[in-house]
């Protein structure tokens, strides 16, 4: 099915893009629907973007469920691993 | 029926209700018989490749066969799945809009020189939804619904949808409907298949309905891992049938 489920956040950071450029990326959305190219009915799909320079300006990936939780538990045991400190911005 | 396998497919721009400029593809069967039209409105992955192939085959069925661009407004030349993550994270296009459009792409095909005043709409996934949609506002001929979420059913409370059902819609159903599903979907699922049918049957609005075993939710994807090849031949041969039927000269 197509979930319509969409959750979207601003965010503050650069990824690299269409063409291997580099660009500042100012919003996110997730959601759990059908992907465009991973083989699989549904996937966990997360776009980054700069809807300032265009649809064209987005990372997108497609990521099973498990994978998908698998990243977040990662980036959560990075985030944890640093020194607050260091967590400016 | 096409009498060749000869077809002309290409892009037009049609100008919406609003005013706005609507990209959309255009495939006609050569040959000078008159003939039907179908809008074929695009899944929520967008105006992506897959689609297109069903607007040529419905040429090559005899048909002038039109596909909306649901995202020209919002994203205008992207690339199809660029387009509907923009148009997503913007939260999705309006019902009203969505129904403009269809009436649209039904005005720009009756207009064709060949045409015999009938025109169809098929629409997958979402697009099922939105056909559905559409034959409860528009003049249509006849509607194909292949396993369109939220026709009925209820989402759950803490479900965050930007859809409703249309069931307060279906008295207004205008066309019959050919709804084709798969029994393993989970969305729609044969409970919500079941309702349709008592809603539709109490109502008295024709519908034929066809479930297949052993397939699932996009069983007619030919680029996807739910593609059905055996529920997917069977229902182009039912869609077939009912638009000779419904749509034939």
């Amino acid at each position: 099915m197509c979930t319509y489920i969409t959750v979207t956040t601003d965010v503050e950071g650069s990824a690299k893009g269409p063409g291997g450029k580099w660009f500042r990326v100012t919003d996110a959305a997730a959601y759990y629907d059908h992907p465009v190219h991973a083989m699989a009915e549904h996937t966990l799909n997360v776009d980054l973007t700069d809807p300032s320079a265009g649809p064209g300006q987005r990372i997108a990936l497609e990521l099973t469920a498990s994978s998908a939780q698998r990243l977040i538990d990662t980036i959560q045991q990075a985030l944890d691993a640093a020194p607050d400190e260091l967590k400016v911005g | 029926m096409n009498m060749s396998d000869s077809l002309h497919a290409t892009t037009v721009h049609l100008t919406g209700t609003d005013g706005a400029d609507i990209e959309a593809y255009l495939a006609t069967p050569d040959g000078e018989e008159r003939r039907g039209g179908v809008v074929v409105i695009h899944h929520l992955p967008g105006y992506d490749r897959a689609t297109k192939e069903m607007v040529r085959r419905f040429a090559e069925l005899g048909y002038d066969a039109l596909c909306p661009n649901l995202y020209s407004r919002q994203a205008p030349g992207a690339d199809p799945s660029d387009a509907a993550a923009a148009v997503r994270a913007a939260g999705g296009i309006p019902d009203e809009q969505l129904v403009a459009d269809v009436e649209t792409a039904a005005a720009h095909l009756r207009g064709l020189p060949r045409s015999n005043g009938k025109v169809g709409v098929i629409g997958h996934c979402s697009g099922g939804r939105h056909a559905v949609l559409a034959a409860c506002h528009a003049d249509l001929d006849a509607v194909v619904d292949c396993y369109g979420a939220f026709v009925t059913g209820t989402p759950a409370a803490d479900y965050p949808l930007n859809v409703t059902n249309l069931v307060p819609l279906l008295p207004q159903l205008r066309a019959p409907l050919l709804g084709l599903f798969g029994k393993n979907d989970k969305f729609p699922s044969q409970d919500h298949v079941a309702e349709l049918d008592e809603i539709l049957t109490a109502g008295g609005k024709p519908h034929t309905f066809f479930s297949y075993d052993d397939a699932g939710h996009a069983f007619f994807s030919v680029d996807r891992p739910s593609y059905s090849v055996k529920a997917a031949n069977d229902g182009w041969e039912r869609i077939e049938t009912f638009f000779a039927d419904h749509l034939g000269a």
